[in-house]
């Protein structure tokens, strides 16, 4: 084996250790930044949406604790239209009618677990907690709005009336979290609609109503695979496509969509270069010889 | 037009003197063109400022549901693949030794070192926050795993590589010889290392858009768009090539030697060739991709139709061209091919980004006037920057033999 072929060789290894290094950083990145214990899990929040009423209470709990201008669920008639979250509304409950009549749905960022927002962020300003909400750091974040193009459930949101934009979004009560308290919407909820604990103890729970009311849910939990686990699980009497859940964003962690290609990044930045070296070398010979031969 | 010749000779004159008598304007001020891109620079100037004071609402149509629109689209998205050129010409030269292309490394290597320069400073006023683009750039918070940061890096870093591999053309403007020497020196590693940037940038940003799997209209999305990116900046680039050639060797045609206008003409052929052939390998693959996801089913609705626009009239159509015009020596049929796949690469490049994208949202969206004059004063400023530098640098000229020995 001579020099460069050997050179070459080592360069390809490294390479792909490198790669998959890289790799693995990619699925890293997504899952919480500060998980200190392996087996730590995640919360959630159950949805049951055979009990909401349509109150709004959440609504107005959300946007006390987080200041924003809080509704008024009475007069203002928000649930006539289809709403989506926004800037200043983290959470929206929409009316929805179905095959069993209407239905109340309440929406707000997932919480996914492997998110794509996260892994899409050059700045790791979208972070995934060990907790398990994903909030938002304004002093990493450069606006770029990738995490609003990669998201499959369309939740970020940007303050495009600001010369110094936030990205907004439901954060799951994070600071509440740690003190041991529970999301406001939860606390505020009248009709225990809403449920908060860990995410295994829950889908426990949304087995055992289904299983025990077979007739009354629709047997799914949306949530439980929904682009890879969510930490917002969601029951229904009715298939979810009716209360306008997106239900093609598939069971796949989002960060596997681009694991393949952060693999080949550090192997062709290792690769081509010996590569192309050895065409240069190549067509220089080709030409030396054309040119004695030209020149006998 | 200035004379040559006063460029030629070492300077003996202070060096206020050369900076005054570099800046002053080296051709008639009331062309055509200016009077229609000084406008058009001054309102999207204007524009700019009210960006930064009202906030990106201010003056753009982008929205929650289409949070990218042109800025990206064309600056960033199509001006990238536009200037895939320069690494492409830079393999076939110096890695290659394909010499026949020499004679317009200079002006490719400055229009996509220009490009990339005006396109980061687009993205400045597409950013939220710019000022937290040093986040990850120094390390602040570095989001390795993340397309964005890669293709962040791989563009900066060639953005380095282009403006080495032009540099010698700054030092025999300034006649500094033993200079020129070792940045010629870097030329080789330099164009290697470019090369290698650019296969993953140009890949990479096709890369951005693989987690839209339930976002973007099946027609376009697919697992290969990286690769399909990839491919097609190859013919976007070569095509840039020959459309920027036939207007520059227009515009400038006192800078170049009469002898050299046959060169042209069998340079521009042989570009035809790479780009038909690229044209034709890119094509099969959308077709693997179209049969691989029985795309047919969607080809009777009002996506597909607008899906065959772009593949048949802006891909099939001036591959055909290319093909006709290689064989029978048209350069006329050529230069039609060039402008039709540009439009096709851009076409191709705004449906991913933005016209395709979120198609299920009721929320469509189309650009804003000020957007659109924002990204026009972009487009002219690099225009106006690589006149300048070509009226003044040895980039279409032979340096003159002094400032070349050394
Ligand atoms: S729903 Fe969207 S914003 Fe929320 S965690 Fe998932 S990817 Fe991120
Ligand atoms: S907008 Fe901010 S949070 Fe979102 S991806 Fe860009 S840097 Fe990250």
């Amino acid at each position: 084996m001579d020099r460069r072929k050997f050179l070459e060789l080592a360069g390809t290894a490294g390479a792909m250790a490198a790669g998959a290094g890289l790799a693995k950083a990619a699925t890293k990145a997504a899952k919480p930044s500060d998980n200190k214990e392996k087996d730590e899990e995640f919360v959630a929040v159950l949805v049951d949406t055979t009990r909401c009423i349509g109150c709004r209470r959440c609504e107005v709990a959300c946007a006390q604790v987080n200041g924003l201008p809080v509704p008024d669920p009475a007069r203002d008639g928000a649930l006539e239209k289809d709403r989506k979250t926004t800037v200043d509304q983290w959470t929206v409950v929409n009316r929805r009618e179905t095959e069993k009549g209407e239905v109340f749905v309440k929406t707000q960022c997932m919480h996914c677990e492997q998110p794509a927002c996260a892994a899409a962020c050059p700045t790791k300003a979208m972070e995934k907690t060990h907790l398990g909400p994903v909030i938002w750091h304004p002093d990493r974040c450069m606006g770029c709005r990738y995490c609003m193009m990669a998201c499959p459930f369309e939740i970020p949101r940007f303050e495009y009336d600001s010369w110094n934009p936030r990205i907004r979004k439901c954060i799951q009560c994070y600071e509440r979290l740690q003190d041991g308290e529970q999301p406001a919407c939860v606390e505020a909820c009248p009709q225990e609609a809403l449920m908060f604990g860990k995410k295994s103890d829950l889908l426990q729970e949304a087995r055992s109503r289904v299983y025990r009311h077979p007739d009354k849910y629709f047997h799914h939990i949306y949530g439980e695979h929904e682009a890879g686990g969510c930490g917002w699980l969601y029951l229904s009497a009715v298939p979810f496509e009716e209360l306008g859940f997106p239900t093609d964003v598939g069971t796949t962690p989002y960060p596997e969509y681009t694991k393949d290609f952060l693999l080949s990044v550090p192997v062709v930045d290792m690769i081509v270069p010996p590569l192309l070296y050895g065409l240069y070398e190549l067509t220089s010979r080709k030409e030396r010889v054309q040119e004695q031969e030209e020149g006998a | 037009m200035s004379t040559v010749a006063t460029t030629g000779a070492p300077p003996r004159r202070s060096l206020g003197e050369f900076i005054l008598e570099q800046l002053r304007p080296h051709g008639p001020i009331l062309t055509p063109f200016n009077i229609i891109s000084a406008p058009i620079i001054l309102a999207g100037m204007v524009l700019v400022v009210i960006r930064f004071w009202k906030g990106i609402g201010a003056v753009s149509n982008l929205s929650q549901a289409h949070p990218w629109g042109v800025w990206v689209g064309f600056d960033v998205m199509t001006g990238v693949a536009f200037a895939g050129g320069a690494y492409i010409l830079t393999a076939a030269v110096y890695v290659l030794h394909a010499e026949k292309y020499h004679p317009i490394i200079r002006a490719t290597v400055l229009n996509g070192l220009l490009s990339y320069m005006f396109y980061s400073g687009a993205l400045m006023i597409d950013l939220g926050r710019p000022w937290h683009i040093v986040n990850p750039i120094i390390g602040n918070k570095f989001g390795y795993s993340s397309i964005m940061f890669l293709v962040a890096w791989h563009f900066l870093l060639y953005t380095l590589s282009e403006f080495i591999e032009f540099s010698p053309a700054i030092a025999e403007w300034l006649h500094l010889p033993k200079l020129r020497q070792v940045l010629k020196a870097l030329t080789l590693p330099t164009v290697i290392i470019g090369v290698t940037l650019s296969t993953l940038h140009q890949s990479g940003l096709g890369a951005l858009f693989l987690f839209n799997k339930n976002k973007l209209h099946p027609l376009w999305y697919t697992e290969f768009l990286p690769v399909l990116f990839l491919v097609s900046s190859v013919f976007a680039g070569l095509s840039m090539v020959i459309f920027e050639g036939s207007i520059t060797h227009r515009a400038f045609r006192i800078q170049i030697d009469p002898k050299k206008h046959h060169e042209f003409d069998e340079i521009t052929l042989g570009l035809a060739r790479g780009a038909a052939a690229t044209m034709y390998v890119y094509l099969f693959f959308e077709l693997l991709v179209f049969l691989h996801g029985k795309h047919w089913r969607y080809l009777n609705t009002g996506w597909g139709a607008w899906w065959l626009v772009e593949m048949v009239g802006f891909v099939a159509i001036p591959l055909a061209l290319y093909a006709h015009g290689y064989e029978r020596r048209r350069l006329g049929a050529i230069r039609v091919a060039a402008a039709l796949t540009l439009v096709g690469v851009m076409l191709n490049r705004l449906n991913v980004c933005m016209i395709a994208f979120n198609w299920k949202s009721p929320v469509k969206y189309v650009p804003a006037v000020s957007e659109v004059v924002i990204t026009l004063m972009v487009v002219f400023l690099e225009i106006w920057a690589f006149r300048w530098i070509v009226h003044r640098l040895p980039v279409l000229r032979e340096a003159p033999a002094p400032a070349q020995e050394g």
